[in-house]
């Protein structure tokens, strides 16, 4: 249930296993849900921080997805992107409750600022 | 069951009331009589009519394995022994908090000083029409089994919904009764909260081995059945015919009691680290509570639990603190064990180990130098090992090489060097169980020359097969040649040490058919592979098992995915098919209108004599593909590893040189080839005449027509490195250049490592190998251009065509939409 900290997104199930889905936030960036392959959820802002790519369109694995535009490799749980490259994309907390996705508010509204 | 005195009179401790006769509530009482037997008078209510019992041994009750009085926890002489009252089979319907009493379903009234609730879960019945009918059940108390007893004793099928633990022993213990059993599940693989994929996708199979149907990605739409349940109805249409039905989808903390008392109440009960709930005189312990923000389905939570709650009873506060946990699957002959986190993560390192041949798996999670959560599938033994040193938190740094082989292993201590046990052994070991090789062969094979991996397997075999003796040949190689070890060849990615080649020939000799399946078989070291090998692997098979593979869209990039291009904005470009470079007034229409009605920014001619529409929202993707759709237009592919386009000249239609009919042939050739899924993208060109205005010679296969036929061109790109094509051969008809280029797709498709074009291909097996598959072996080249057709028959669909008509609308749409408010600074 939508709260004053958290908003209310969805099912669990309605983001594909190693997939994500979205939040469209009015007027700025998307946030971005995924779906590991064991069933934990993140939610990070849909921007790469190497060149913006929308990350919610890489390819999951482990604990990382594999940004589109240019395969940097970003840490689901913290926005960091691994190995050699340098740069963290805004995470969001997510906790999930009787199977409903709920991000925090204050955390979307500062990460998609 | 006999009503015991409730009041004696003589009686004036203070009295804790119970309400739960289950494995919480009596287990409090337990400890709390450990620590002070004599402080409370104790009275317990229990829904069922029976004394307490072990519930999660109910399986094997079911199994057959076990009666019921073999897991009775206490029998009527305890309660009697320790003065304990229990009301059984009369369940607290209403709690009175101000005048401190419960109210009993036949209304029996009782007060209390203090109140434990231990009501524990109520199994989750998911809301499809007929879930009320007679035949459709949980698996959650003695009753239930009764009920599945009874089913078995006549006959029939049996659907489980629901492929977690709970789901999966009921499955288990009918199938065992002699019923035929569907498990039905939702997500893609089994116990996904406690194993991961790879483990799944081994468990599935062992269950499918011992006769049941397992049917993951399966939603239930409805139960049918008039009077009775007669079967079950998935929502794609699937008819399951079945006289039982048991439910095991999940639990829910049962909190009903507690919130009409006016509790506080999140997803269970609320309580703090003594189970005290919102109200200082109720506690409350075990499956329906909530602790810290966890709420707990297991056994070990509770036994936790109970002791910081005994302990703040007998006011000698511990504290409970959360509990991590561990599963095991009582399904007898299937070893299964779960513990801790393993989803990964930042820090996280994976050590995992595959042995295809013994059907093990096991998965060990290592963060900071601790164990953080390890999955084991077919040898559990060392579970117990790993979860003792996950609770303790025990520094594993010393143990870190061997650790994923077990206690055993790692008990040898820090001087078991991996290389000194292979020096070790001697020299009639065996190393690689396929191939039968010992050591003395496998060193002997080196000292002659096979300095390399690669060139081990080729002699002398070992490692060639599963691949799970690599790491020892590595050894031996080592210690054989010290410094002199030619480094293998290119590994597919981290999560292997199979080349491309490698995998693509085990995938056909052992008939692998799924991406867990590989990974499995040939001891992938991450539990899901990563960006660069699942595309690859999700190729091989679709090359491997055309009409019966199902794709992997996770596996694939966004641009396959969405059947676009995505561009650097995060928008997509979409490019229609125009046969042979080829169009009309409604084609051009339709385009103009698309390009109008969506605001696109840009439409480009490009180099492949196509129209590429730009700057298209992913959300607008599916109505602009009906658009085009509509106008008889599908997808080209352009985003593809896949047949791209057919550049064509006008040929000898119109042009004054032109030799044969290009125009034509090109169009044939892109009907043949269209949709076809490649190792990477692929182009075709058709001259008419050797001015080859189509620019035939950089492309993957060029047909430049001469006045006696048509000379055929492979290899060529316009890419970083530009390379003209080779001359494959000269044919002479129309019909023969198309069989050779089906035939040279075909064995593209086959040969060339994922990502690799046919230029570097070429080059890397030589040009001599194409033209001896091609042009000298008839029979190879038609069994080649069956292949390919075959193959075809199955993936000439057109993608947009589907998504148009709604298929995968998730892809598409965003899952939610928030509109800020006025926020303060």
């Amino acid at each position: 249930m939508t709260t004053a900290a958290w908003l209310d997104i969805g099912w669990v199930d309605q983001i594909p296993v190693r997939g994500s889905r979205t939040v469209q936030v009015e007027g700025r960036d998307d946030i971005a849900l995924f779906r590991t392959a064991e069933g934990k959820v993140f939610a990070l802002l849909d921007r790469c921080p190497h060149k913006h790519g929308r990350l919610s369109q890489g390819i999951v694995h482990g604990g990382a997805v594999a940004c589109p535009l240019h395969n940097w490799r970003i840490s689901l749980s913290t926005g960091e992107a691994l190995g050699e490259d340098k740069g963290c994309t805004p995470t969001v907390p997510v906790k999930i409750d009787g199977g409903r996705v709920l991000i925090c508010r204050a955390s979307t509204l500062k990460a998609a600022a | 069951m006999e009503h015991r005195p409730l009041k004696p009179d003589t009686d004036t401790r203070e009295h804790l009331v119970v309400i739960g006769n289950g494995m919480a509530g009596c287990r409090a009482v337990e400890e709390l009589l450990a620590r002070d037997p004599a402080r409370y008078r104790v009275t317990i209510f229990g829904a069922e009519p029976r004394v307490n019992y072990n519930r999660i041994m109910l399986s094997p009750v079911l199994a057959g394995e076990k009666c019921f009085d073999d897991i009775v926890i206490n029998d009527a002489g305890w309660y009697a022994d320790n003065g304990i009252a229990l009301v059984a089979g009369d369940p607290v319907a209403a709690i009175d908090r101000t005048a401190k009493t419960v109210t009993t379903r036949s209304g029996l009234v009782e007060s209390y000083d203090r109140l434990l609730i231990a009501t524990g879960s109520d199994p989750f019945i998911i809301p499809v029409p007929g879930k009320d009918l007679p035949g459709v059940i949980a698996f959650r108390d003695m009753d239930d089994v009764d009920t599945m007893l009874a089913a078995a004793d006549a006959g029939g099928d049996a659907v489980v919904i629901g492929g977690g633990l709970l789901g999966l022993e009921a499955a288990h213990g009918l199938s065992l009764r002699g019923m035929k059993v569907t498990v039905i599940h939702l997500m893609p693989t089994l116990m996904e909260r406690q194993l991961d994929e790879a483990a799944g996708w081994l468990l599935k199979n062992a269950l499918e081995a011992r006769g049941q149907t397992i049917l993951t990605g399966a939603d239930t739409a409805e139960i049918i059945g008039t009077g009775e349940v007669e079967g079950v109805k998935l929502k794609d249409g699937t008819l399951i015919p079945a006289s039982l039905v048991v439910m095991a989808v999940g639990i829910r903390p049962s909190v009903a009691l507690a919130r009409d008392a006016g509790l506080a109440v999140g997803r269970g009960i609320q309580v703090d680290d003594h189970m005290v709930t919102s109200d200082p005189a109720v506690l409350a312990v075990g499956e329906c509570v909530e602790h810290d923000g966890q709420v707990y389905g297991l056994v070990a939570p509770l036994w936790d639990m109970c002791r910081s709650l005994a302990d703040g009873l007998v006011e000698q506060p511990s504290g409970y603190r959360g509990s991590v946990t561990s599963t095991k699957l009582k399904v007898s002959g299937i070893d299964v064990f779960s513990a801790g986190d393993f989803s990964g993560g930042d820090g996280c390192e994976d050590i995992v180990l595959r042995d295809a041949s013994r059907g093990v798996y096991k998965r060990v999670i290592v963060k900071d130098d601790r164990i953080v959560g390890a999955v084991l599938y077919g040898d559990t033994a060392d579970g117990n090992w790993y979860f003792d040193l996950l609770k303790r938190q025990e520094d594993v740094s010393d143990l870190r090489d061997l650790l994923i082989f077990g206690q055993a292993f790692a008990a040898g201590g820090g001087a078991a060097d991996p290389k000194a046990a292979v020096a070790a052994l001697s020299d009639d070991a065996e190393i690689c169980g396929c191939n039968g090789v010992t050591k003395g062969q496998v060193v002997s094979c080196i000292a002659k020359g096979a300095h390399s991996l690669d060139a081990v397997r080729g002699t002398c075999k070992a490692s060639a097969s599963c691949g799970s003796c690599t790491g020892l040949v590595e050894n031996l190689l080592a210690l054989t040649l010290g410094d002199d070890v030619r480094s293998g060849p290119k590994t597919m990615c981290k999560c292997t040490s199979f080349g491309h080649d490698d995998v693509r020939r085990e995938i056909v000799a052992q008939a692998m058919r799924s991406i867990p399946e590989v990974m499995q078989k040939l001891h992938w070291t991450t539990p899901d592979g990563c960006s660069s090998c699942r595309p690859a692997l999700n190729y091989y098979l679709l090359c491997a098992l055309p009409g019966e593979y199902v794709d992997d869209q996770q596996s694939r990039f966004v641009n396959e995915r969405l059947h676009a291009n995505i561009q650097k904005d995060g928008t997509y470009s979409v490019v229609p098919r125009m046969w042979g470079g080829l169009t009309n007034p409604t084609e051009l229409r339709a385009i103009a209108d698309v390009v109008e009605k969506y605001n696109a920014p840009m439409v480009k001619v490009t180099g492949g004599q196509r129209l590429d529409i730009f700057g298209i929202k992913k959300e607008d993707l599916p109505a602009v593909w009906a658009d085009l759709g509509a106008a008889g237009m599908v997808s080209g592919h352009a985003y593809g590893k896949a047949l791209r386009t057919v550049k064509t000249c006008v040929g000898s239609e119109w042009c004054r040189f032109g030799t044969q009919d290009s125009t034509g042939l090109g169009v044939k050739l892109e009907r043949m080839s269209w949709g076809s899924w490649m190792p990477h993208k692929f182009k075709i060109a058709v001259s008419g005449c050797p001015r080859n205005c189509a620019e035939a010679t950089i492309k993957d296969f060029g047909v430049v027509c001469v006045d006696s036929g048509y000379e055929l061109h492979v290899g060529g790109n316009g890419g970083i490195h530009v390379r003209a094509t080779d001359l494959l051969c000269k044919v002479a008809t129309e019909q023969e250049a198309m069989d050779y280029c089906a035939a040279f797709i075909q064995l593209y498709r086959e040969e060339a490592r994922y990502l690799e074009r046919t230029a570097p291909w070429i080059e890397r097996v030589g040009l001599a190998h194409i033209v001896a598959r091609i042009v000298d072996d008839a029979p190879g080249r038609e069994a080649l251009r069956a292949r390919f057709l075959y193959s075809q028959s199955f993936s000439q669909d057109d993608p947009w065509a589907q998504r148009a008509e709604g298929a995968e609308a998730e892809h598409h749409a965003p899952m939610a939409r928030f509109t800020p408010q006025e926020e303060p600074a």
